[in-house]
């Protein structure tokens, strides 16, 4: 484990320092590239904190075992990108129908099938949202710096073991394998999921307005059954229309009403912005780098940056969205972020699109560019 | 002994049965809740897994004790999760032929290579039973199911011999007809430290009447499956003292049955490879020359051939995964200070 201060680190492994003193003591993952250096890392540091380690025979293997591993009590998290991620839907979706706490690291490369398997991308952030069937709401977050690999992978825990839920770190190929400062902190605040207070505990089913049950362990005699078939409360099957109304309806909730909490977003020169350019992940750096070239040429341009892009912060977009003329949506894909600003500013600012695919960052001159366009 | 009220106050949670009339997944808990019993086991402790389907049904949520009822096929990767980080669970594995050996096959072997103390059984019923009786990769060849309308173009796997190869420490066979060898191979299982497995063929009177075309009441199929598994089934290195060949009918069997009847002792009996058959007791050196010259003898069998190897297929020892984890731990701890 890196000491308290200054280091020269990769992305990835920031990301796996942030998982081990977030609390994370079990790590199942599958070899690929761009996120190995994850496994890498933690299979020579999770033991030395009495922590497991498994390579397993697949990414399907991996999100299992992890999700059995945080019903036996562990904080739990597997590494991927794309292929893996495709693989891991199945199991996602049981984890958000059995309420299962975890962390899912995706450092996004080129696709679709094996495609650009080392170049980065943005371009599984719908399916972190939608990738397994039926309904759900997730939560996910993206880093831009080696240093919020750190820090975000540190939030990922605290936010699933807060809600009861699997949280995806959405990376890429360029973040998980830049070298760049990283501060290690002397310690780090950590949030543990909610233990039973009864006996009797219902462990999909609760009073509390934050619509988050309280947690039973294995081998602690709550007699569990956990199941993803659709259950009442105490976790009997049940297909009853309104058991299932009642389960789906309640991990919706307990996500987006918290979202004020969860949501957070990092802004630059955005109080007297006429135009917004909005990204997260990697494309935020030329992103940030134009802006600040915009306004050096005296163009009243602002950056709105998304640590997490799930849940959607839609409020605090409108708002923005209010005051500016344009926002220029940058991500490395072929446009989907986009399609979310322009549905809830309900086309009441001009939103454009700046994507792009390739494995390729935009550059900052083509956004800056785009900037120049919209302030005709 | 324990009667049967006993088990079901302890250990099971109130619940109208699943199970369709006559299946074999009653006679499987009950094995396996007499096998807990037996060895004492701390009930909080014991985690009983499952994937998708009529076994996975045998556990969750009949059972009143830590379930976790998984995605199709994936159990034994969920419960390699749970008992890597916590090797005081007691994790036994419900799968069925379909979710083990087909969409889960892989996790079974690598679970197998592995070492990792959990016990599988593996519930053998030859056929996708809840989902309608599809053919499974336990099919037999030529076997009529609803996705083999022409008889199953494929063959079988030996679940029992695969999972072996792939580095099993204790492998053992058994069905629903041997309650008291399946008891203890459970116990036996579970007391063995390290990856244990056991396939239990059962009978599903709703499916297999199609696979076996049997035909009759459906309240009488399942005593007849479990006489022909018995009938099936040899036991691994316990030769049988009694004497006697099968007479496969040429047409119909009560055909050859009168025609073979004054040679001696004989019935007619469910065999799984050859159907209705004649079997008749006594020397085979005698009874097969004799039978052989019949126009309505087919084919004369003995009493191996077309039979499944039961019993006890490996009990070995190497390092188990759990404790080569905390052996790693302990080192890294050192090599750390």
């Amino acid at each position: 484990m890196f000491k308290t201060g200054k280091h020269l680190a990769l992305g990835n492994i920031a990301c796996a320092e942030g998982a081990i003193r977030a609390g994370c003591r079990f790590f199942a993952g599958y070899p690929i590239t761009p996120a190995s250096e994850i496994s890498h890392h933690l299979s020579r540091e999770l033991p030395k904190v009495g922590g497991v380690f498994m390579q397993m025979e697949d990414e399907i293997a991996s999100i299992a075992s992890v999700i059995g591993a945080s019903w036996a009590g562990a904080k739990a998290m597997t590494a991927t990108s794309g292929p893996g991620f495709d693989l891991m839907q199945e199991n996602i979706g049981y984890a958000h129908m059995t309420e299962t706490p975890l962390v899912v690291v995706n450092v996004q490369r080129s696709g679709p099938s094996t495609g650009q398997s080392t170049d980065p991308s943005q371009q599984d952030i719908f399916q972190a949202k939608y990738g397994a069937h039926g309904d759900y709401e997730v939560i996910a977050v993206s880093p831009w710096s080696v240093q919020e690999m750190f820090e975000l992978a540190v939030r990922a825990f605290n936010l699933a073991e807060t809600y009861r839920t699997p949280v995806m770190i959405m990376s890429d190929g360029l973040i998980g394998h830049i070298e760049e400062k990283l501060i290690v902190p002397d310690s780090v605040e950590t949030v543990k999921r909610k233990k039973p207070s009864r006996k009797n505990v219902t462990p999909w089913g609760t009073d509390d307005p934050s619509g988050v049950p309280e947690m039973p362990t294995f081998g602690e005699g709550y007699d569990l059954l956990v199941t993803g078939s659709t259950h009442k409360p105490d976790g009997m099957r049940n297909f009853a229309p309104e058991y299932h109304q009642m389960i789906v309806h309640r991990i919706k909730d307990k996500i987006l009403k918290a979202e004020p909490n969860i949501g957070d977003i990092h802004t630059e020169h955005i109080d007297d912005a006429r135009i917004a350019v909005l990204s997260f992940g990697a494309s935020a750096r030329p992103s940030m780098e134009a802006v600040k070239k915009a306004r050096e040429t005296g163009v009243k341009a602002g950056l709105i940056r998304l640590k997490t892009i799930w849940p959607f912060p839609e409020k605090i977009i409108r708002e923005i969205s209010d005051q500016v003329d344009t926002i220029i949506v940058v991500e490395m894909n072929f446009g989907k972020l986009v399609r979310e600003v322009e549905r809830v500013t309900c086309g009441k600012t001009k939103v454009t699109s700046l994507s792009k695919v390739g494995g390729v960052l935009p550059f900052s001159r083509e956004i800056l560019e785009a900037i120049r366009r919209a302030n005709q | 002994m324990k009667n049967l009220f006993y088990y079901r106050d302890h250990y099971i949670r109130s619940q109208p049965s699943a199970f369709c009339p006559g299946c074999g997944g009653g006679i499987i808990l009950n094995c396996f809740l007499r096998a807990i019993d037996d060895l004492e086991l701390d009930k909080d402790k014991i985690l009983a897994v499952s994937g998708i389907g009529c076994t996975a049904w045998i556990p969750s949520p009949n059972f009143k004790g830590d379930t976790l009822h998984t995605t199709h096929g994936r159990a034994i990767a969920f419960a390699t999760g749970a008992k890597a980080f916590n090797p005081d669970l007691t994790t036994i594995v419900f799968t069925g032929d379909g979710d083990g050996a087909g969409i889960g096959g892989n996790h079974l072997i690598h679970a197998a290579r592995r070492n990792i103390d959990l016990t599988v059984m593996l519930v053998n019923n030859m056929s996708y039973a809840m989902t309608g009786g599809q053919i499974a990769p336990t099919t037999l060849h030529g076997e009529t199911t609803v996705t083999s309308p022409y008889g199953n173009p494929e063959f079988p796997f030996d679940i029992t011999r695969l999972v072996r190869a792939a580095g099993a420490t204790y492998v053992a066979k058994w069905s629903t007809y041997h309650v008291v060898e399946l008891t203890s191979a459970i116990k036996e299982a579970i007391q063995h430290k390290r990856f244990s497995f056991i396939e239990v063929l059962s009978q599903c009177p709703t499916q297999q009447r199609r696979i076996f075309n049997l035909r009759g009441p459906l309240d009488t199929l399942s005593p007849r499956i479990l006489d022909m598994f018995g009938e099936s089934t040899y036991t691994r290195n316990r030769p049988e003292k009694t004497k006697y060949v099968y007479a496969v009918p040429s047409n119909g069997v009560q055909e050859t049955f009168n025609r073979i009847e004054k040679l001696g002792e004989v019935k007619i009996v469910d065999h799984m490879s050859f159907g209705q058959v004649v079997k008749i007791m006594g020397d085979p050196d005698d009874l097969r020359p004799r039978l052989e010259r019949l126009s309505e003898v087919k084919y004369v069998a003995d009493k191996v051939e077309g039979k499944i190897e039961v019993g006890l297929f490996e009990k070995k020892t190497r390092p188990e995964l759990t404790e080569s984890l905390r052996e790693i731990i302990k080192l890294a701890q050192e090599t750390n200070k």
